[in-house]
């Protein structure tokens, strides 16, 4: 399964990826030479999930490498669209607690 | 080129010249496994194939001669890139030699033995999907007939994933771990692995500590897949709670402690991630899946049924693994 990576600079400081396609092992070394060169001077960065099916371990370990550099750079790490699947993992992990993701940041709106 | 092979090589290309059979052509293939065999570099069978032609046709046109020359030529980049090849070849089974002796390494990580536990039985089984797992398991003697029993899956694969899950042997090895608790111990290992592993990296892992004579299990979760327990009475499962961080995310982390009550016949079944992401037909295993294959087995004593639903699992994904899967059972005896 391939992954594709779309990069979407707004502005300088606010960077979005849509990802799409299965992020394992074999694939998140893609992600990971788009993302984490971008994870530094306070950047804003959302990723975009929702044509992910299914992300392992490797995959959660390029968002906390990404999560690890924005916050020693005042930066920041949005993901959005997640499926059942993907949000299921977050919790597992309970990497959701520390990674805001954008369903997250609506609930805590609407409390 | 072997004199022996030169000859030979001659001979069945005058036979074709003076009358071409099929055999010859069977005979020029086999002939040229011997020339791999023997390392003969493409430009060598060229130019042994060239003097070969000269001197059955001393006639040859010029224009011909010219055309052979050309080839040889055009062969040489061919001849370099074979050695090059070869020697790609000899540096692979070197580090495949290495890593045979890496993962015979890793295994030494593993508890030789499952322990034994008055009342309890106990069934592990750890495959890697490759030569080096990333999944790891330990029992610990807490004493009082306390056991302890820690399942982690360590991200990645091959290689760092073995260093690391050394680091976490080592660690467990030196922590006081019998005066701890789940939440602390996992709390201690975090601290260690937040400080000494690769920021991307990290490590999910679940830690329990049996005590057969109360058969209670407390345990704590770091992010890893949770387990279940089955109640022989209800003949239904319950997951076990997954309140806590990843390994080696956050520096100071609590690890929050829950109990399970067994009774007899009861079952904890651990497992790593590699179970429940199995694919069958290209879809992800239902849970409910998983939950019916233990269902099946778990009227067997542990160490079979582990072994039972892996094999039944690995026959449902068509015998692909694509990730490590160990499968970790606690049984209460009835």
């Amino acid at each position: 399964m391939n992954l594709s990576v779309q990069e979407k600079i707004e502005n300088e400081k606010e960077i979005t990826y849509v990802v799409s396609g299965e992020i394992d092992v074999y694939t998140a070394p893609k992600l990971r030479e788009k993302l984490l060169p971008r994870c530094q001077g306070g950047t804003t960065i959302t990723i975009d999930f929702t044509d992910v099916e299914y992300i392992d371990s490797t995959g959660l370990s390029v968002l906390i490498g990404a999560y690890k550099a924005q916050g020693q750079t005042g930066g920041k790490l949005i993901l959005k669209g997640m499926n059942a699947r993907l949000q299921r993992i977050f919790r597992i992990t309970n990497l959701n607690v520390i990674m805001l993701n954008e369903e997250k940041v609506q609930e805590d709106g609407r409390q | 080129m072997d004199i022996h092979l030169k000859k030979l090589y001659e001979k069945l290309l005058a036979s074709y010249m003076t009358e071409p059979k099929e055999d010859h052509l069977y005979s020029a293939q086999q002939l040229s496994k011997w020339f791999i065999e023997k390392r003969v570099s493409p430009e060598e069978v060229i130019n042994v194939h060239i003097g070969s032609v000269k001197r059955m046709v001393p006639e040859l046109p010029r224009e011909v001669k010219a055309t052979l020359e050309m080839l040889l030529e055009v062969m040489v980049g061919y001849g370099v890139a074979y050695q090059e090849r070869e020697q790609l070849m000899s540096r692979q089974r070197e580090l495949e030699d290495e890593i045979e002796v890496a993962a015979g390494l890793q295994q030494t990580l593993l508890p030789e033995a499952t322990p034994s536990l008055p009342g309890v039985d106990i069934g592990v089984i750890s495959v890697a999907s490759k030569q080096m797992s990333g999944d790891y398991y330990n029992f610990v003697d807490h004493g009082m007939q306390q056991l302890g029993v820690g399942i982690a899956d360590i991200v990645g694969k091959g290689i760092p994933a073995a260093l690391c899950m050394s680091m976490i042997k080592y660690t467990m090895d030196r922590l006081d771990a019998k005066s701890l608790s789940p939440g602390e111990i996992l709390r201690d290992l975090n601290t260690i692995v937040e400080r000494n592993v690769l920021p991307s990296m990290f490590i999910t892992m679940i830690y329990g500590v049996y005590d057969s004579l109360n058969h209670q299990f407390r345990y704590a979760t770091a992010g890893h897949e949770p387990g279940l327990i089955y109640s022989a009475r209800e003949d239904c499962f319950t997951s076990l709670e997954t309140k806590g961080m990843v390994l080696g995310v956050l520096r100071d982390n609590e690890y929050p402690e829950y109990v399970a009550d067994l009774e007899p016949n009861d079952a904890i079944i651990l497992f790593t991630d590699g179970v429940t992401e199995a694919r069958v037909d290209g879809k992800f295993i239902e849970r409910e899946t998983i939950k019916s294959m233990i269902r099946d087995h778990i009227h067997l004593p542990a160490q079979q049924a582990v072994e039972a639903i892996h094999q039944k699992l690995y026959e449902m994904t068509n015998y692909i693994m694509r990730d490590d899967q160990t499968i970790l059972m606690i049984k209460r005896v009835g």
